[in-house]
């Protein structure tokens, strides 16, 4: 009565396809449409690219130094007149210029500082969470003392020390960012690790740090990629506050936020040198803020983030 | 002899879903009615549109849900009712209960205080009324100690217990129609025939209709007056659970009979399984869903299957047995 | 057919856990495995049943040494698996695999069919060229029942019947001796479980493998199993010939686990009898003294409150760890009481 190709799953129509091999999608790719669906997240990350090249090629093509003072215009509001599109400051120094080199300030050290962060977060929260036992408890223990020292202390400390020198200010930001990294990774490896696809893997004899390597960080690496655009702008914004406070980069190098810093004390006489640099501030926050959220849409909890 | 007017008449269904792989079909032009006192089973697959047939019912849906078509309870349509409107049935006319009996109940609340709230609303008795009421039904659902059990907190009771809590929770407002999704699936196996029991005393005593929605067709072989047979969002066969079980006419049926191991025949007769996958509801194919995978398929398959209804209202949707 | 590939010796496994607050804790033991014992011929398929908190998904990982037992041996071709070091015991797990209840969860959804497949060839045959692992795969997908052409896709693309059928791959594709199902069909459709069931049948023929199939109902085992071990709360109450136990169990549990399972059939249905079991499940973490089974036993005596039952042989080779096993006649269908002493 019934046919005995009940062994078969094949879908009659796929059978009738022929014999090359079909392309797979992966979970990425989904992910990714997923995020082009999202306008906030396009939009931003467009915007994102736009600032990034002018802050790479602008101070190029403008034809001001940013150490140029020009006695002729000291605290000149903008105009296209005088040449200076975004004003000058207190000393004659053009504006966009400033800030345009301000923000290769700023974006490298949210670059180096993350990219400090992730590599030591990833794999001491791995590893930590993998093996857990003794060794994850003497590792978080380290982190939970490491985060309990005033941070502000630790940077003054350094400063005076070492001096204002600009490879601290990222080595400062590196060591205290990547404990959250540490341990939103090890949580997340500790659900990860009684996953069935594990145990499968351990039951076939593959050895723990191929697991780690192979099962356990690629699937981090959705939940990583999230906290790696909230942590940017987190860093962006010590820096700036560290700046403001008069500890950051020394002149004549300049970041948003020692500029948010000069700018706040000409307010009431020059605003135009405190808006320019907290507009480029603002607008790169929000934009890695909606990319954030575009990436935890689209990387669905579904797909085991 | 005139039958009865039919409790819940549903005309020609429709429930899809707005996802971004595209338009999912849940229920396919769905139509089915059901009598006062009467125990109807909706028997179906993942993919079916069992639970989401009872969804559209109660007003359930999902956000990105639509319906189309009626659901005529005593002669109201509840598609067409606003939540207000709809609320005025829920838990008093109509009761449902879920699958998970852990997350059916509020964890945080004790036992009696959720049960006493839907007399309160729904009957609008007294609170010491509403309170015996519930003791009541705890009791009537064998539970032992029912005034223990009323201030006790959901975590505290096993499985069992907390499913026959959602059943006396479900018959608390004396409702006309009781919709049952999956009561057991999530039960021990001597745990469910606990509950299959149950519902079958209380089906006895009062004249609660019940729709109970489920793949075991076990449970529905000892329950069950009727039974809807669904596959990819259509009924495809629907009968009393004699005509269904003793001469299913529909080949998914048959092989659904054919493919449950069964504890009442030898064991080294061979299960005979059903090729091919559950219908991919963005895709479904043209004409009869179920040809890809049916054993007896032929050329006309490729048009839809009229309903045909033999003379003992024994129906069922294929080409097969039509005389054309 | 006789010969015995799998040995377990009292086999027990515990878990502490920790009650209570700052100052008072109690440590309390959880025996989710408590005592099994059990042979294992080649080619032969033993069904293990119990409901939830029989321990079986313990015991399925025990024998695998994925974890370490507190009690008893696993011999294994007669060596014990627990005393093995690191690298041998990896080596001896070329002929032991697993094949899990929840088809997309024991699947890394971030790698290909391929990739899947071949992860247990990588590591046992580090050197081995591309082209043969190809071919390997190929051809398991294809004695699965999968188009060899889907080989580039990820788990999220099949539907959950193909994606046990991947996992199956998965465990064969080293040609083991030993495969342990834990529930391979509870997740997926009526009608696809089927197809597994007599996949798995099919494939043991051909490799002659030796099968371990765990389910929670015994109308599951039925069909797959040359004999049916039944558990309850880390115990086993019964372990006999599948042509016997369906027709006469030895073991009051067993019974009412044969009569609890709604039949297809309504007239059957409708004059199927009571379990006769009374109360609910005890928790792992209190069992009733004595014979377990005891509080929910409608044929339970004094003695068996006071005595644990020894597991033990009767006369037609079947074993039963009941007190009263030789003198109730649990006949289904028929079942002549002589429960009242």
């Amino acid at each position: 009565m019934t046919k005995t190709a009940d062994i078969q799953a094949i879908d009659p129509f796929e059978a009738a396809l022929g014999v090359s091999d079909v392309k797979g999608r992966s979970p990425w790719e989904d992910a990714w449409h997923r995020l082009l669906k999202n306008r906030a997240a396009v939009y931003s990350a467009f915007i994102m690219a736009f600032i990034i090249l002018l802050v790479v090629f602008g101070p190029m093509l403008i034809s001001w130094e940013s150490d140029f003072t020009d006695w002729d215009y000291t605290s000149t509001p903008p105009s296209f007149a005088s040449g200076h599109w975004f004003g000058t400051d207190s000393v004659g120094r053009d504006i966009f210029v400033r800030t345009l080199e301000g923000g290769r300030i700023s974006l490298m050290v949210g670059l180096v500082a993350t990219i400090v962060s992730l590599l030591i977060g990833v794999s001491y929260g791995a590893i930590a969470g993998y093996f857990g036992g003794v060794a994850d408890r003497v590792m978080m223990r380290v982190v939970d003392i490491i985060y309990a020292l005033p941070f502000m202390f630790f940077v003054i400390l350094l400063m005076v020390v070492f001096g204002r020198h600009i490879v601290l200010i990222f080595v400062a930001i590196g060591a205290i960012n990547w404990l959250d990294m540490a341990r939103i990774v090890r949580g997340q490896t500790l659900s990860l690790k009684n996953a069935e696809f594990i145990v499968a893997a351990k039951a076939c004899g593959v050895g723990d740090w191929d697991i780690i390597r192979r099962h356990i960080i690629p699937n981090l690496l959705g939940l990583v990629m999230v906290y790696v655009t909230l942590i940017i702008p987190q860093v962006i914004l010590i820096e700036s506050f560290l700046s403001f406070l008069g500890l950051g980069v020394q002149e004549p190098m300049s970041s948003w936020g020692a500029l948010v810093a000069d700018g706040a004390q000409d307010m009431e006489s020059a605003p135009w040198t405190l808006i320019v640099p907290s507009v480029f501030l603002t607008v790169t926050l929000y934009c890695f803020n909606f990319i954030g959220d575009g990436l935890r849409d689209a990387l669905d909890p579904k797909d085991r983030l | 002899m005139d039958a009865p007017a039919p409790l819940l008449e549903v005309k020609d269904l429709d429930v899809g879903f707005d996802t971004p792989e595209g338009e999912v079909h849940a229920v396919n032009r769905l139509n089915f009615s059901i009598k006062p006192g009467e125990t109807l089973a909706l028997v179906g697959e993942s993919g079916s549109g069992k639970t989401q047939t009872a969804m559209a019912i109660l007003g359930l849906l999902a956000e990105n849900g639509h319906m189309r078509g009626q659901a005529l309870f005593k002669g109201q349509d509840l598609l067409k009712m606003t939540t207000p409107e709809l609320n005025r049935y829920r838990g008093s006319e109509i009761a449902m209960i879920f699958q998970d009996p852990m997350t059916s109940l509020n964890p945080y609340l004790r036992i009696g205080k959720q049960m006493v709230e839907v007399v309160m609303h729904h009957q609008g008795r007294a609170k010491a009324e509403a309170r015996a009421r519930a003791v009541e039904m705890l009791r009537a659902v064998r539970i032992p100690d029912p005034e223990r059990c009323f201030r006790q907190y959901p975590h505290e009771f096993s499985g069992g217990m907390r499913q026959r809590v959602m059943v006396a929770m479900g018959l608390l407002c004396a409702p006309d129609l009781l919709i049952a999704d999956e009561p057991t699936a999530a039960l021990d196996v001597t745990v469910q025939v606990q509950i299959t029991h149950l519902m079958s005393e209380l089906r006895k005593r009062s004249n609660t209709a019940i729709i109970l929605i489920t793949h075991d067709l076990g449970v529905v072989a000892g329950l069950c007056d009727r039974v809807m047979v669904m596959y990819a969002g259509e009924a495809v066969e629907c009968g009393s659970v004699e005509q269904v079980y003793y001469d299913p006419k529909h080949p998914y049926t048959q092989g659904l009979l054919n493919s449950v191991p069964r504890l009442d025949r030898p064991e080294d007769m061979d299960l005979v399984a059903i090729a091919g996958n559950p219908p991919n509801l963005l895709a479904l194919p043209e004409g009869c869903k179920f040809r890809d995978r049916c054993p007896r398929a032929f050329e006309a398959c490729r048009e839809k299957p009229p309903m045909q209804l033999t003379e003992d209202r024994h129906a069922y949707r294929c080409f097969l047995g039509d005389p054309k | 057919m006789n010969d015995r590939v799998l040995r377990v010796q009292d086999l027990g496994v515990d878990f502490k856990l920790r009650e209570g607050g700052l100052l008072r804790h109690r440590t309390e033991i959880l025996r989710a495995v408590n005592g099994v014992s059990f042979d294992l011929n080649a080619g032969e398929t033993l069904g293990i049943v119990g409901e939830s908190g029989c321990g079986k998904s313990t015991l399925a990982r025990a024998l695998l040494a994925l974890i370490k037992p507190s009690r008893g041996r696993v011999l294994w071709l007669g060596e014990d698996l627990n005393k093995l070091d690191d690298e041998a015991l990896r080596k001896k797990r070329e002929d032991l695999q697993i094949v899990f209840q929840d088809p997309l969860a024991a699947l890394n959804p971030r790698l290909t069919v391929r990739d899947i497949i071949a992860e247990p060839l990588w590591t046992f045959f580090p050197k081995i060229a591309r082209v043969q692992v190809d071919e390997r795969v190929r051809g398991m997908m294809k004695m699965v029942g999968l188009l060899p052409n889907q080989i580039n896709r990820y788990p999220h693309e099949f539907s959950a019947g193909q994606c046990q059928r991947i996992g199956i791959a998965r465990a064969l594709v080293l040609n083991p001796k030993l495969v342990i199902c834990d529930e391979p069909v509870s997740a997926l459709d009526v009608s696809i479980q089927a197809q597994i069931i007599n996949l798995l049948k099919d494939l043991q023929k051909k490799l002659n493998l030796s099968l371990i199939f765990i389910a929670h109902d015994l109308s599951v085992v039925k069909h797959i199993s040359d004999r049916v071990m039944v558990m309850y709360l880390g115990k086993t109450m019964e372990l006999a010939d599948r042509a016997n136990i369906y027709k006469r169990p030895l073991h009051p549990y067993t019974s009412a686990m044969i009569k609890a399972v709604p039949v297809p059939d309504p007239k059957l249905a409708r004059a199927a009898s009571d379990t006769g079991l009374t109360g609910d499940m005890p928790s792992p973490l209190e069992p009733p003294p004595g014979c377990v089974f005891h509080s929910r036993c409608p044929y339970s005596v004094e003695r068996c409150e006071l005595e644990v039952p020894p597991l033990r042989r009767m006369e037609n080779g079947d074993w039963s760890a009941c007190h009263r096993a030789e003198e109730l006649d649990l006949t289904i269908g028929s079942e002549a009481q002589a429960n009242k002493p």
